[in-house]
């Protein structure tokens, strides 16, 4: 009997809702969010703005999708830098493991890890100046080590197993054998830990908006919704709100889905069943 | 009378049945033996006694001792039963014990657990019991933890934990057999001696009729969750009335029929082989020390031949292996394939091309997710191109392995073990290379399945005039399929020779050791049974 | 052990060698000339030859890092160009609050995360795990400054429990100091108090299939016994590792939450430096955040050794 992976399907909508709702604010949203309205600032929720209005009277809703398009896309790029880089990287360090390049890669994972990334932001800003992109390239910084793991910890226990000693002995070299044998039996891991970090993503780049670090005015992002609602919080509480649901909702769905993700790709659970 | 009498026991994990009718007695003061293959169900019995079954088990049946039903029994019933009337050890005794607490806690807490001493009592008692395992004081401090031992060892400190209350009954669940031949022996006369002071019954689950032979006074054989056959063990393997006995006895003795096919030319040369590896420092700059893994290795393999290597585990048969599969660079000496380019990491890829390799674990030799064509044409690779008519050649050595071509567009999860041992056959066979080495091949295979994979062996062996480097740790195996053999210890080959006759007549007193060390059935035994059934 | 210390400890020499080779060349190498930098475009050249010559910018790069290292370990983080007070003055008084809020959020943290976490590993598969499973899944969904917003408009505007932000001061009292520290302490614990009791229950579910718990059945011990005196210990390993990165991420929140609260805290200085181009302030704070985090994986590297001994080595 094979058990339906009820938390893929939830995590899947949830995420999706929020993703179509990033596509769909490329090609339309219900206002212009530069548009400002001082005549209807602070609205609650009601029948032309579902999600009320802010202190500009800029639509909510519009804002919330907008920034859905910027939180998903830093992640997403933040994802793929941590994965193109990080991979490579671990599976050279299994390739080698026990020698110098492996010493080397490890070592210099540690003192990344030694940097958060938050950390990595305010060094980046403090010279570039605040940024999106600054902020994709501190959580992708962020990210590498974490993939270099990950693909080194599942490349190694691979490395052990007799198949890799057959293609040893059948003259093909660490390279080509990291590419046939190793990266397609750790893509799942790849995968659970590629929906984990796009969810930290999500998490890192509302934060650094939060305190300035990430896409700057006008561009609206749920980070920096939530820092401009904070000081209407007694008075306008669904600006503060709002945004923050938006985080979790998203962030609640990746994690679902990778949870799903894991148990439907793991041989180990699957043989059990 | 009877210590423990097992009625009707029947086992269903999440609807799967797992045993069916199973009944015995055992004795006091007897040991009792239980064998059968992979799956029969004979641990499962064990854990059912013990209660200790996974989740999603249901039971029927009765499990009687002193006339009370232990299946009837409360957990907190069971608590007091288990490790103080009945004790068990298992079959890995490198992860039975726990890494973070010292071998005298551990042996203590049996009693403690059980109200049976204070703690520094226990631990003069855990002192004794250890003793009495044959770990002494000196060497062996209450305080070292289970990675400062070996496994012969550890499985001692079970053994200790497990008589620490001296229970009526001992379960043994494998207690050998991921042991080395030698220690197994130790270990099994310890359990003999045990049996013997302490009076108290064994129950010992084996895969191996010979370890049965020579310790058990009852013996019960299982197929499939069931109990076949059962009596006095001489009687029984005897008469082996039963035809699942009949064949375990067969293939257990099975010696494939060899026709000899070395011819005098040398296919592969070992000359003054070295290798040894640093060991981490003990200061900070002094030297690192080194281990020596392979200390001058010499021999010659000829064309056709069938070359045994056996030892036991850190004997060096592993990084020897792993240098003439051309995976290792050696130190010192060289390795030639007939007698062309060294073989060493760095060799050109077509002069791989006669050398092929089986490894041990039917599962781990292949990658999940590539089809069996896909993975018995991967030494295609060496070959200068691809050949044109390679699925053609894939068939044809499924085909020579027992396996018919439609098993080339399966994934290898479909094949069982057996099945898969004959893939990694195909794969070793695929370019038709002159030598191919067999790494442990038969060793984590069932004993009928591996009579016929030797079978094989045999068979391509005289259809292609194949060299084996047979390395095996089992001493029957090499000796039903090698004409050579070679004993290595401690990184050095001990004693070479015509297997018959290192067989016969061991010279080297670390051989003698070993032949003494391994299990046997008394040849009397062997003898066709006289009232034999037709089969 | 003590051979495993020294080992560690020149680890944790050299990480913070290549950490600060890695902040100076950022900050100081990067942006050619600082400062030109810090002033600004508009800045007159007698200005800008001036804080060249008080940043001592005419000595050689190598130079510059050894008197900026050398000047660290003996507790001179040199002068803030905008506050025009030494950097170590201005930085230990905001330690003395995003310290304590760090280590105040941990404390809370795993004193929830444990229990917590045990209790769901012993009821594997109960209602109660389900419930506390989805507490925690939605738990780490959360952004520790959003919770922090809504927990000041439930605790401090609606019920006036706690002041919406503001730190007293330590010459003021312990108790009051706590106090004010608590929400922001609350919001920073809980999403990693999710974290940390999955991590647990998952560490604790995976000692239970080990072969040793198995042993220890046998011998008589019952599942609750084998949890607390096997199972526990071994999971305490994994659990350690995510403590120490736990640190790291606190840190972090800590920084931002002080936004919510009106904290003085580091986060104000460094993001007031960051606007005020005040690099001075912002290496060396940077250089602080990352020493702390190289010495909790320090110290996280010794607890490991007490909690494993196959990684202390007998007689070495």
């Amino acid at each position: 009997m094979r058990r339906a992976p009820l938390t893929l399907w939830i995590g899947a909508a949830l995420t999706g809702v929020f993703a179509l709702a990033a596509v769909l604010s490329l090609l339309w949203t219900p206002y212009d969010v530069t548009a400002m309205n001082i005549g209807a600032r602070l609205q609650a929720p009601n029948a032309q703005h579902w999600f009320g209005t802010d202190h500009f009277g800029r639509d909510v809703l519009s804002m919330i999708m907008v920034g859905a398009r910027i939180s998903i896309a830093v992640a997403v790029v933040a994802v793929g830098m941590g994965m193109v880089l990080g991979v490579p990287l671990g599976l050279l360090a299994a390739a080698n493991r026990g020698g110098l390049v492996d010493e080397v890669i490890m070592r210099g994972n540690d003192l990344i890890f030694a940097f958060p990334a938050l950390v990595i932001a305010i060094l980046i800003t403090a010279v570039f100046g605040p940024s999106a992109v600054n902020a994709i390239i501190a959580i992708g910084i962020f990210n590498t080590p974490v993939f270099a793991r990950v693909a080194r910890g599942g490349a190694l226990s691979l490395w052990t197993l007799d198949y890799i000693r057959a293609a040893e002995v059948s003259g093909k070299g660490k390279l080509r054998i990291s590419a046939e044998h190793i990266l397609p039996n750790i893509a799942n891991l790849l995968i659970v830990q590629g929906t984990i970090q796009f969810s930290l993503g999500i998490l890192a780049e509302a934060a650094l908006s939060y305190v300035g670090l990430g896409a700057q005015p006008p561009m609206p992002s749920w980070g920096r919704m939530l820092a401009e609602a904070q000081t209407m919080i007694s008075f306008a509480p669904h600006l503060a709100i709002l945004p923050g649901l938006a985080i979790v909702l998203t962030v609640l769905g990746l994690n679902l889905m990778g949870d799903g993700l894991r148990d439907s790709l793991d041989p180990k659970l699957r043989r059990a069943r | 009378m009877s210590l423990i009498r097992v009625e009707n026991l029947s086992l269903d994990i999440h609807g799967t049945p797992i045993l069916r009718d199973v009944s015995f007695d055992i004795a006091p003061g007897r040991v009792f033996g239980l064998v059968g293959e992979s799956g029969s169900g004979k641990s499962m019995t064990s854990l059912a006694l013990m209660k200790l079954l996974p989740d999603g088990a249901t039971r029927a049946g009765r499990a009687l001792m002193d006339g009370r039903d232990l299946f009837a029994l409360d957990e907190g019933a069971m608590c007091g039963l288990r490790g103080n009337d009945i004790g068990m050890i298992f079959q890995e005794p490198m992860t039975a014990l726990n890494p973070v607490r010292t071998i005298g806690d551990q042996v203590a807490e049996t009693l403690v657990i059980h109200g049976a001493a204070r703690r520094a009592e226990a631990l003069e008692i855990a002192r004794a019991k250890l003793d009495r395992v044959g770990l002494d004081g000196t060497r062996f401090p209450l305080d070292r933890y289970p990675h400062e031992l070996s496994g012969g060892q550890r499985q001692r400190v079970c053994i200790a934990m497990a008589i620490a209350l001296r229970p009526r009954l001992l379960i043994a669940d494998e207690p050998t057999t991921a042991l080395d031949v030698t220690t197994q022996a130790q270990i099994l006369d310890l359990l003999r001696g045990l049996v013997a002071e302490e009076g108290m019954s064994l129950l010992l689950i084996t895969h191996d009729l010979a370890v049965v032979a020579g310790l058990a006074d009852h013996v019960a054989v299982m197929q499939s969750g069931k109990i076949v056959e059962q009596g006095p063990t001489e009687a029984l393997f005897r008469r082996r009335a039963h035809p699942y006995t009949r064949a375990l006895f067969a293939a257990s003795a099975h010696r494939p029929a060899r026709v000899p096919t070395a011819r005098p030319d040398r296919l592969l040369e070992v000359a003054g082989l070295r290798r040894s590896y640093a060991l981490p420092r003990r200061t900070l700059f002094g030297p690192a020390p080194r281990m020596e893994a392979v200390r001058g290795v010499s021999f010659a393999l000829h064309k056709g031949e069938s070359l045994g290597l056996v030892g036991e585990s850190g004997c060096g048969k592993s990084t020897l292996t792993r240098a003439i599969l051309g995976l290792e660079a050696v130190q010192a000496g060289h390795i030639r394939l007939q007698g062309q380019t060294p073989i060493s990491p760095i060799m050109p890829k077509p002069a791989r091309a006669a050398m092929q390799v089986v490894f041990q674990d039917p599962y781990g030799s292949f990658n999940p997710r590539w089809r069996v064509a896909r993975l018995v044409a991967e030494p295609f690779h060496l070959l200068p191109e691809w050949p044109k008519d390679a699925r053609a050649r894939v068939e044809q050595a499924l085909s020579e392995v027992g396996l018919t071509p439609a098993d080339a567009d399966k994934y290898i999860h479909e094949f069982s073990g057996g099945q898969r041992q004959r893939i990694a056959i195909a794969r070793a066979l695929i370019n038709r290379p002159d030598l191919s080495v067999l790494d442990e091949a038969v060793s984590a295979l069932d004993v009928r399945v591996r009579a016929q994979i030797l079978d094989l062996l045999a068979r391509l062996q005289e259809s292609h005039g194949l060299g084996y480097l047979f390395i095996s740790h089992d001493l029957h195996v090499v000796r039903a399929i090698t004409d050579r053999v070679m004993v290595m210890q401690a990184g050095e080959i001990v004693e070479e020779g015509a297997t018959e006759d290192v067989f016969a007549n061991p010279r080297h007193p670390y051989t003698r050791q070993l032949i003494a060390a391994t299990p046997v059935i008394p040849a009397a035994w062997m003898k066709e049974p006289v009232d034999a059934p037709v089969v | 052990m003590l051979r495993f210390a020294l080992q560690r400890l020149l680890s944790l020499a050299i990480s913070l060698v290549v950490a600060s080779l890695v902040i100076f060349f950022v900050i100081e190498v990067i942006p050619g000339d600082p400062a030109a930098y810090m002033l600004g475009m508009n800045a007159q050249p007698e200005t800008v030859a001036a804080l060249r010559r008080e940043l001592g910018l005419d000595a050689g790069q190598m130079a510059r890092y050894l008197t900026w290292v050398g000047g660290m370990l003996v507790g001179d983080f040199g002068t803030s160009y905008t506050y025009r007070v030494p950097v170590s003055d201005l930085v230990l008084a905001r330690l003395g609050v995003s310290l304590p809020l760090t280590l105040y959020a941990l404390l809370l943290s795993t004193a929830i995360a444990f229990p917590v976490g045990l209790i769901a590993a012993a009821r594997r598969g109960s209602r109660l795990d389900a419930g506390i499973m989805g507490a925690t899944q939605l738990g780490i969904a959360i952004p520790n400054f959003w919770f922090a917003m809504l927990l000041v408009l439930v605790f401090a505007i609606s019920l006036q429990w706690f002041s919406a932000g503001g730190f007293p001061g330590w010459d003021r009292g312990f108790w009051i100091n706590i106090k004010a520290l608590t929400l922001p302490a609350v919001a920073l614990a809980l999403p990693q108090a999710s974290i940390l009791a999955r991590v647990m229950r998952s560490a604790v579910i995976e000692t239970l299939g080990q072969d040793y718990i198995r042993t220890a059945r046998a011998k008589g011990l019952s599942q609750r016994q084998s949890v607390l005196r096997h199972a526990l210990r071994n999971a305490l390993i994994p659990v350690l590792t995510i403590i120490g990165l736990q640190f790291a991420f606190l840190l972090a929140g800590a920084i931002i939450i002080e936004n919510v609260f009106f904290l003085p805290g580091l986060g104000r200085l460094i993001f007031q430096a960051i606007t005020q181009r005040d690099l001075i302030v912002v290496e060396s704070v940077v250089m602080l955040l990352v020493f702390a985090v190289i010495l909790v994986t320090f110290l996280v590297d010794l607890a490991y050794a007490a909690a494993d001994p196959r990684l202390r080595r007998r007689g070495a």
